[in-house]
């Protein structure tokens, strides 16, 4: 590893894998090297379940302003979310 | 040099191989054919993990006559595809630098055991291969030539130390036992031009052999022609001075 950088989350949720849906457990989020992205260094997020094994894996590599933006829009979309109601609806 | 009309022939394959603390992990294996004696080499493979490029590297090595073996430094994080692999070791933060040296050590051994191998094995590594190769270079004696491509973190401060890598690699170098040969670029941000004049200083300080260059408009990563860091003029002048340097210090049977 280069940067060494990465944070853990447990998370609940569904991704689309290679084989299709799976429950997602984990979000790994790093900022290293990615694998396909043409940068140096990427913001990289792995939704993973581990019970399943390393090919239960949905992955995105952003650059640093578009992770910017999506946690800005995922705050976002939240917030009016709650405005709306529908959070407390839900919990 | 290959001759037009000269016989070539190469065997590659998947081999298993002793690893730290009497472990076998599996490795890629690439050799000329022929009764040799042949020099060796261990390639290290990067972060992205024992992927299709270093199996690439591992024939290249062989078609210039090295015996060549890249072992999986990821074997013990289960298997998959390698980028699959290798994003489960970066969720893990790495491998550790203890159980890396123990890998490398044993490929060395492994190799220099084999019938066809002329007693002398370099070792190769590119971005935390580098590192990684710099360490094993240091710790496990018995290397005769060492290659280090762009590693990062070899000069570290004591906030990036872990317990994975509990030890900045330069505080090794006093111990390194072989000539070292550093391609470096000069936009590259790990390691950054000033951490390679420091390790170029901690290795002049303890008088080792070693020939560092540094090339202009070249970043990380700059032999990969897969991705957008590709530099094609620095990367077939450093493939140059790799072959001359191996050259050098394996050709002489030991």
């Amino acid at each position: 590893m280069c940067t060494t950088i990465i944070e853990q989350a447990s998370i609940e949720g569904s991704g689309k894998g290679k084989d299709g849906w799976f429950s997602v457990r984990q979000a790994h989020v790093s900022y290293d090297h990615p694998f396909h992205a043409p940068l140096e260094h990427a913001l990289n997020i792995d939704f993973v379940n581990e019970g399943q094994g390393l090919g239960a894996r949905v992955a995105v590599e952003l650059s640093v302003e578009s992770a910017q933006k999506l946690v800005a829009t995922i705050q976002a979309v939240l917030a009016q979310a709650e405005a709306g109601g529908w959070l407390a609806a839900e919990k | 040099m290959y001759q037009t009309d000269m016989y070539e022939g190469m065997l590659a394959e998947t081999v298993m191989h002793p690893g730290a603390n009497g472990d076998l992990i599996n490795g890629y294996m690439a050799r000329p054919l022929g009764a040799g004696p042949f020099p060796a080499m261990v390639l290290v493979h990067h972060m992205p993990g024992w992927d299709e490029w270093y199996r690439e590297a591992t024939r290249k090595f062989a078609h210039h006559s090295y015996v060549t073996l890249s072992p999986n430094l990821y074997f013990r994080a289960g298997h998959g595809t390698p980028e699959d692999v290798a994003a489960k070791v970066r969720a893990d933060r790495g491998v550790a630098d203890d159980q890396v040296v123990g890998d490398l050590a044993g490929a060395m051994h492994y190799l220099r055991a084999l019938p066809y191998v002329n007693g002398k094995v370099g070792i190769f590594g590119t971005c935390s291969g580098g590192r990684h190769a710099y360490l094993a270079a240091c710790r496990a004696p018995g290397f005769d030539a060492l290659i280090d491509c762009w590693g990062g973190r070899i000069v570290m401060s004591q906030e990036e130390l872990t317990p994975k890598a509990p030890v900045a690699p330069i505080e090794y170098t006093k111990d390194l036992s072989c000539p070292i040969l550093g391609l470096f670029g000069a936009e590259d941000r790990s390691p950054t031009p000033e951490q390679v004049a420091q390790h170029e200083e901690e290795l002049k300080k303890h008088g080792k052999n070693y020939d560092f260059h540094m090339y202009p408009n070249a970043g990380h990563g700059f032999f990969y022609y897969d991705r957008s860091a590709y530099r094609q003029e620095q990367a077939v002048d450093g493939w140059k001075k790799i072959f001359v340097f191996l050259e050098k210090y394996l050709s002489t049977p030991a």
